[in-house]
């Protein structure tokens, strides 16, 4: 078992794990954070992607033990107060049909914008689908949800 | 009213999934809960000599470890398939055995043998590795058409030949006749690819025994509770039905593929009796590609015959239908009545003749899948048309036009009885939505940038809220497919709608709101839909084919008209006024042409304060309703894609895709899109890149995301869509349904567009870089391209 101590959505958060438990299984399972979803167990669904340290990680792949000491942000904690406006936009342009992708896109959506923001860079649609690769949905064809981060972006 | 009916009305459901507070199977934990891993065949054919669990159930927290032996022995049922049908030659078909978990022999990979329930998921995937399982191995067989030849390995002792049946349906000689006659003949062999579905959450139950009650609650990812619980009550003797609560909570996408009772979801409610635990399974992905449905797998051979002005006078198709190892649900009706009835497509045709032969083979069963034999219909009947079109050097639109059906109701050869739709007017809206007149200076710009530029249709009719039982019943279903409602006006006034249909992504919460909303003048605030539990609504057939709007959202209407009846009598109670001068409007109830009237919570207080009710009236304010249709819907559609191929690499781009759809009413215009978005995105998923592969031995190759290419956002551009309405005749609404009709009417549209580029036909899906490039050197570049 290993001892890790992370901060998740800005609250300390820490547990006795087996050291191969996943960063996933870890918010899931341990902390009972539900939003961060498992669709596939190659890394390729992005169903599981949340924020450590600022950056678009994919749960699934990250073991909990090497995280400790990190700042993880998952879907719950996006809203302060009030919704984050990459939340609003997927609300606004019907970019979630079943939601379970839903997580991984609002995640990834932000980090997106926040790349780009910060290098100076346009996020044209064509920018956004090239993102998204890592981002699997079922649902929505993929049409709304980029309608979703275009917007976010423009009032991010 | 801005929140009523044709308004693209944000949805209710979504603040909790974009917080991340939805909650599916999988985000639920139980108290005293165990977890649960198969032991699955590594083997597509193998007799089962014995499974030795000592070393397993020696592990840490490993609670039992139990097999289908044991399973079979306490008299849980096989699995059954729903609807019986009967060969040309009258014999009723021929169904292998399906037991829960294999007790003799395994017959695909990844059917499962024994399950470890233990503490932990870890322990119990671990120890399932551990089960030792003696197995001899048997030859197998994957492919339907080989599975059909002489000295094929024989899956089921009760299946001679692995034929199921050989069905066929409209009029052969007839066919035949119009073939014979016919000045061109257009000759196609299609394979309609082996699909997964692929909803993104995987599939997961829970099962909660309780000793005390004898009574079972099963949580589960599924489109269709009521049905779960008829099933594992009527035919799996789990419990009878009302021991037995099954509950649908949040599921995360369905596309067909969580209709079904699978032995998952046996294995662990019994097991849950065996071991006193509840007992969660959630399925991985790996597990997902072994054991959900897969879709499609047709091969045909299809003739049609046009006469000297471009009419059809003939259709003759001959298709084999890969069933999989066992016939699943809806996988006996899905290759049939679902598939050959669909076979006139939009065109008067007065001779249509197929015959469709079910096969057993050593894969995964294969079942209803978004589209569900309408797909693999439409694929048939629009490549036709192209190619017939580019054969005899006519425009593919105009060879359309002139076989165009015009006049309803129309009687096809093949069942349906179209009952509306303007198809003219749908192909008109998607040409000038797709700019079909500017095409010509496309090619020639793309030709500059050595790009192959390539245009195709798809002009597609489908038939979905199914369906009329008494219709269904005589076609061998083994259900009714009516839907039930029950409209609950609380004394405050607020409504709560129990409906029988389940949204796993559709937005019912939304829509049927919009529904009660626009009938009564309410906020939608004021209104919920209760759906997905056994134990709060009273029953239900649940959400597939298309039908929660034209059937479900139908039975919700019926409820309504009982309401609105009882409200009216109350009103004209208290109001001293005649009941045919009640109206209802902006939620208020009046008599017409006066300032006299209720506030409508005033009466739906009066109905249960029972203080001043009409004689003999009931208190209360609750109705319900059963609604059969009377009819299929007809939604229909013109697609048209547009395709850019490097000739280089034989990848192609989709670079626009246009989709005019009739839909009837629309309740939601930004539900309803999204439906197509989806649906067109699934579609071109199968066109290009989606495909299950076995290998000659039945091993599946395409077993993660690693091989079986899902859609991703850059595969696939942003669409345009046009509407053309005809409201649907047979219902109250007017709603004809939405969810299937992009994944049914798309891949053609996107084959023809390719092999247009191309100028070579002899293209399957999926269209592969590498299939393209060679279907490219067959033929040489085209000149333009040059």
């Amino acid at each position: 078992m290993t001892q890790v101590t992370m901060t998740v959505n800005g609250k300390a958060a820490s547990g006795d794990v087996p050291g191969e438990t996943l960063l996933s299984d870890f918010l899931r399972e341990h902390l009972r954070l539900t939003g961060t979803h498992v669709g596939c167990d190659t890394s390729q669904c992005g169903a599981c992607v949340v924020l450590v340290d600022g950056k678009a990680v994919k749960s699934c792949t990250a073991l909990a033990a090497s995280l400790d000491g990190a700042e993880v942000t998952t879907v719950e904690g996006l809203a302060n107060g009030e919704l984050h406006p990459m939340q609003v936009a997927f609300n606004d342009n019907h970019g979630l049909q079943c939601g379970f992708c839903t997580p991984g896109m609002i995640i990834s959506g932000i980090d997106m914008v926040n790349r780009y923001k910060a290098e100076g860079r346009e996020l044209t649609e064509e920018a956004i689908r090239h993102e998204l690769e890592g981002n699997i949905c079922r649902c929505t064809g993929y049409h709304n949800i980029v309608r979703s981060i275009k917007d976010a972006a423009a009032s991010m | 009213m801005s929140e009523g009916i044709g308004a693209a009305v944000k949805r209710k459901e979504d603040k909790r999934f974009i917080t991340g507070r939805g909650k599916y199977t999988d985000d639920i934990r139980m108290e005293n809960q165990a977890y649960g891993a198969f032991v699955r065949s590594p083997h597509a054919h193998a007799e089962i000599k014995g499974i030795d669990t000592s070393a397993a159930e020696a592990m840490d927290g490993v609670i039992a470890v139990l097999n289908g032996k044991q399973l079979k022995d306490d008299a849980i049922g096989d699995i059954i398939t729903g609807w019986a049908i009967h060969s040309k030659d009258g014999n009723p078909m021929n169904v292998g055995a399906w037991n829960p978990m294999a007790t003799a022999r395994v017959r695909h990979v990844g059917e499962p043998v024994a399950i470890v329930i233990a503490e932990s998921q870890a322990q119990a995937r671990l120890a399932a590795e551990a089960v030792e399982v003696d197995y001899e191995e048997l030859p197998a067989v994957a492919a339907a058409t080989t599975a059909l030849e002489d000295g094929a390995p024989l899956l089921h002792d009760n299946v001679p030949g692995n034929l199921i049946f050989d069905w066929e349906i409209g009029d052969e000689a007839a066919a035949d006749a119009g073939l014979a006659g016919a000045s061109h003949v257009t000759e196609l062999d299609i394979v309609n690819n082996r699909l997964a579905p692929n909803a993104i959450e995987p599939r997961s139950a829970i099962a909660v025994y309780n000793d005390i009650d004898d009574h079972y609650t099963l949580y589960t990812t599924s489109q269709n509770p009521h049905v779960a619980r008829l099933v594992l009550s009527a035919f799996y003797n789990v419990a009878p039905e009302h021991k037995l609560r099954v509950i649908a909570p949040d599921v995360g996408g369905g596309f067909g593929s969580k209709i079904y009772i699978y032995p998952e979801e046996i294995t662990c409610l019994w097991a849950s009796m065996k071991t006193g635990r509840s007992v969660k399974w959630t399925s991985d992905r790996s597990e997902a590609f072994m054991t959900d449905a897969h879709a499609r797998d047709h091969v045909t051979k299809a003739r049609m015959g046009f006469d000297a002005d471009g009419k059809i006078v003939g259709l003759k198709v001959n298709t084999v239908a890969n069933i999989g190892a066992y016939a699943s649900l809806f996988a006996t009706a899905t290759p049939t009545y679902l598939y050959g009835t669909l076979l006139s497509g939009q065109y008067n045709i007065a001779n249509v003749y197929c015959d469709v032969k079910a096969v057993h083979t050593n894969t995964v069963p294969v079942d209803a899948y978004r589209g569900a034999g309408r797909p693999e219909a439409t694929y048939v009947m629009e490549r036709l048309m192209e190619t017939a079109a580019r054969e005899m050097g006519m425009d593919p639109a105009e060879l359309r036009r002139r076989n165009f059906i015009t006049e309803f109701p129309h009687q096809t050869p093949v069942i349906m009885t179209y009952d509306a739709g303007d198809f003219h007017a749908l192909l008109e809206k998607g040409q000038a939505a797709a700019d079909v007149a500017g095409f010509a200076a496309r090619k020639s710009e793309a030709a500059s940038r050595g790009k192959l530029r390539g245009i195709g249709y798809s002009c597609y009719i489908e038939a979905c809220g199914i369906a009329p039982s008494k219709a269904v019943g005589s076609l061998g279903a083994g259900v009714g497919l009516w839907e039930s409602a029950e409209v609950r006006v609380n004394p405050v006034g607020t409504i709560e709608i129990l409906t029988g249909s389940h949204a796993h992504g559709q937005g019912h919460e939304t829509t049927f709101a919009q529904v009660v909303s626009d009938r009564f003048g309410l906020p939608m605030d004021n209104i919920t839909i209760v759906h997905g539990d056994t134990d709060k609504v009273q029953m239900g057939m649940g959400t597939y084919g298309s039908r929660s709007g034209a059937v479900g959202m139908n039975a919700i209407v019926k409820a309504m008209d009982k309401v609105e009846a009882k409200v009216k009598k109350i009103a004209a109670h208290t109001l001293e006024a005649s009941e045919d001068d009640i109206v209802i409007e902006d939620g208020e109830v009046k008599v017409a042409g006066t300032d006299k009237k209720m506030a409508w919570h005033e009466v739906g207080l009066a109905a249960y304060t029972a203080h001043n009710l009409p004689d003999g009236m009931e208190p209360g304010l609750k109705e319900g309703a059963f609604y059969d249709p009377t009819n299929f819907t007809f939604p229909s559609g013109t697609y048209i894609c547009e395709v850019e191929v490097d000739p280089e690499t034989g990848v192609v781009e989709i670079v626009q895709f246009t989709a005019a759809d009739d839909f009837g009413t629309v309740i939601n215009p930004m539900i309803v899109e999204g439906q197509v978005h989806g649906g067109v995105t699934q579609g071109i998923g199968q066109a290009l890149l989606e495909n299950v592969v076995y290998d000659e031995d039945g091993q599946l190759i395409t077993g993660s995301y690693m091989d079986y290419c899902m859609p991703r956002a850059d595969d696939v551009p942003s669409y345009v869509l046009e509407h053309s309405t005809t409201v649907a005749p047979s219902n109250p609404l007017g709603v004809k349904g939405c969810g299937e009709a992009g994944a049914i009417g798309s891949p053609p549209a996107v084959i023809n567009a390719i092999t247009d580029a191309i100028g070579n036909n002899n293209l399957t899906m999926p269209a592969t870089p590498q299939k393209v490039w060679a279907a490219i050197q067959e033929v040489g570049l085209p000149q333009a391209a040059e």
